[in-house]
């Protein structure tokens, strides 16, 4: 029997509709794990995960460890500065020397696109990337998926758009993949200068003003605007990009209908999404980070290997 | 391989039996105050609720019912892999001081109730702990009893034994499959 998921959680674009629900599903028990006084069980007890961060993430590493945590599994966090890949180490020999410290899983972050498989297809260890480059961030845009579901109670048929800074966003590729192969519709909308070339092969609507996609969307995730983006010319100034982007009461007032906001946080008020938009009725903003920690804990679960050789019997003895 | 089945307990037999299980939970109680029935998932907990109906039937009460998966907690996750679908946990309010009695369909092993007891107590401190089965078919690999059986049969390792509720398999009863020689 091999897991459901396969040795590794690369990315949605290679995983199946069934498979993205299964880790939906997954994690609607682990949500009650969290409401617990005693918020542990012992599933994951002797494991040992490393959580490998190239590159800087409040949110998404306190997340892991927290799943990992919870689920009685032993972390190990190292982060780029201060190891010995300030000294030049490789990824590769970095990996290769917590796996000679026989560890189980690794939750990887890296800036370069693709380096979560370049360090799967090298170490027997479960890899779970926890976003590379501009590539995907398969855990962020599933707990989108469950917190999508948890408000409208499925997710086909949804119209979903993609605010902001698409081309340099993982999030925003992880959810296209994910939205899609569940059946919704996906849109995104923002500066030309923040799209990428084939938009159109993604098979999604493109909106050019955010008005209309407001009008269009039962929910908009609205995406970070990194601020380095200004001064690398893609936006010619913060201010403007609020006032033609932005998302605002005003301009959600004039929707047709409730329009839930997700944000992947961290925000930028005042820019890419107003303070009385993300604090208001409608946010599922922290709904999200909840939502986060079950997905993770799915995760870490779903990948956790069996031994073909032993199952049989210890199935037979189920009772 | 053909198979041979037998039927151990028909629909009628399941009500009489839970019936008879819900009166000496109660007897032994000695009322049902301080009582909590809980249900192992998945069948345990549809005969968890028969017996509490029972129960409040023929005491007045209002039993608290509970629902228990214990995937999280087996001891075989590293050799079987993981089971795709985890149900819901779900106690109602504090078990502290109470005396819980765990339901399930069929005891084997003993490893879903050690499984289970283990989860109690991540839960609380319940005064007291019963265990009360449906079908005890023997072969325990752990030093666990029930307190209040419904019926005994001796299956052989490669038998099963398999128990269906109305609400899931769409008829109540209990059969012995065994494998024909």
């Amino acid at each position: 029997m091999t897991t459901p998921l396969g040795k590794d959680l690369l990315g949605l674009e290679e995983l199946t509709g069934e498979q993205i629900t299964l880790i939906l599903d997954t994690a609607e028990p682990f949500k009650e794990i969290s409401e617990r006084s005693i918020k542990k069980v012992p599933t994951l007890r002797g494991s040992t995960i490393v959580n490998l961060f190239f590159e800087n993430s409040t949110r998404t590493r306190i997340s892991f460890e927290f799943a990992e945590k919870r689920l009685s599994a032993d972390t190990v966090n190292v982060a780029a500065s201060g190891s010995s890949v300030a000294k030049g180490e490789t990824l590769v020999d970095t990996a290769r020397n917590l796996e000679a410290m026989r560890i189980d899983m690794v939750v990887i972050r890296h800036s370069s696109s693709g380096a979560a498989r370049f360090l799967a297809q090298r170490i027997e260890s479960n890899v779970i990337n926890a976003g590379d480059g501009t590539h995907e961030h398969p855990t962020q845009a599933l707990l989108d998926l469950l917190t999508l579901r948890d408000h409208f109670k499925k997710i086909a048929g949804l119209k979903v758009c993609i605010c902001g800074d698409v081309l340099h966003s993982r999030v925003a590729r992880s959810n296209i993949w994910g939205l899609q192969k569940l059946g919704a519709e996906v849109a995104v909308c923002g500066p030309r200068s923040l799209m990428p070339n084939a938009i159109d092969d993604f098979g999604v609507k493109v909106f050019s003003r955010i008005e209309e996609a407001i009008e269009w969307a039962d929910a908009l995730n609205v995406l970070r605007l990194q601020l380095e983006r200004m001064q690398a010319g893609y936006i010619p100034s913060l201010r403007e990009y609020n006032r033609v982007f932005g998302v605002t009461r005003e301009r959600l007032e004039r929707a047709p209908r409730d329009v839930l906001i997700l944000h992947p946080g961290p925000m930028n008020r005042g820019v890419e999404i107003d303070s009385d938009v993300a604090d208001g009725p409608h946010s599922v903003i922290l709904n999200q980070v909840t939502n986060g920690v079950a997905i993770r804990m799915a995760v870490l679960y779903l990948l956790q290997g069996g031994r073909p050789d032993l199952a049989s019997a210890a199935m037979g003895a189920a009772n | 391989m053909t198979h041979r089945s037998e039927t151990i307990l028909d629909a009628q037999a399941v009500e009489r039996t839970l019936r008879r299980m819900a009166d000496q939970i109660v007897e032994s109680n000695g009322g049902a105050d301080g009582l909590c029935i809980v249900g192992i998932q998945r069948r345990g907990v549809q005969l968890a609720d028969r017996i509490v109906t029972y129960i409040n039937e023929s005491e007045k009460s209002a039993v608290p019912r509970g629902a228990l998966d214990i995937t999280l907690y087996r001891d075989d996750l590293q050799t079987v892999g993981p089971r795709p679908v985890v149900g819901a946990t779900t106690l109602p309010g504090s078990i502290d001081g109470k005396y819980v009695v765990i339901v399930d369909d069929v005891l084997y092993t003993g490893r879903t109730i050690r499984a289970a007891l283990d989860e109690l107590a991540d839960f609380g401190r319940p005064a007291r702990i019963g265990l009360a089965v449906l079908i005890d078919r023997g072969g325990r690999e752990l030093p666990i009893q029930p307190d209040f059986v419904g019926k005994k049969v001796n299956a052989r390792t490669t038998d099963r034994v398999d128990v269906q509720v109305q609400e899931i398999d769409g008829s109540s009863g209990a059969i012995l499959v065994s494998p024909k020689a």
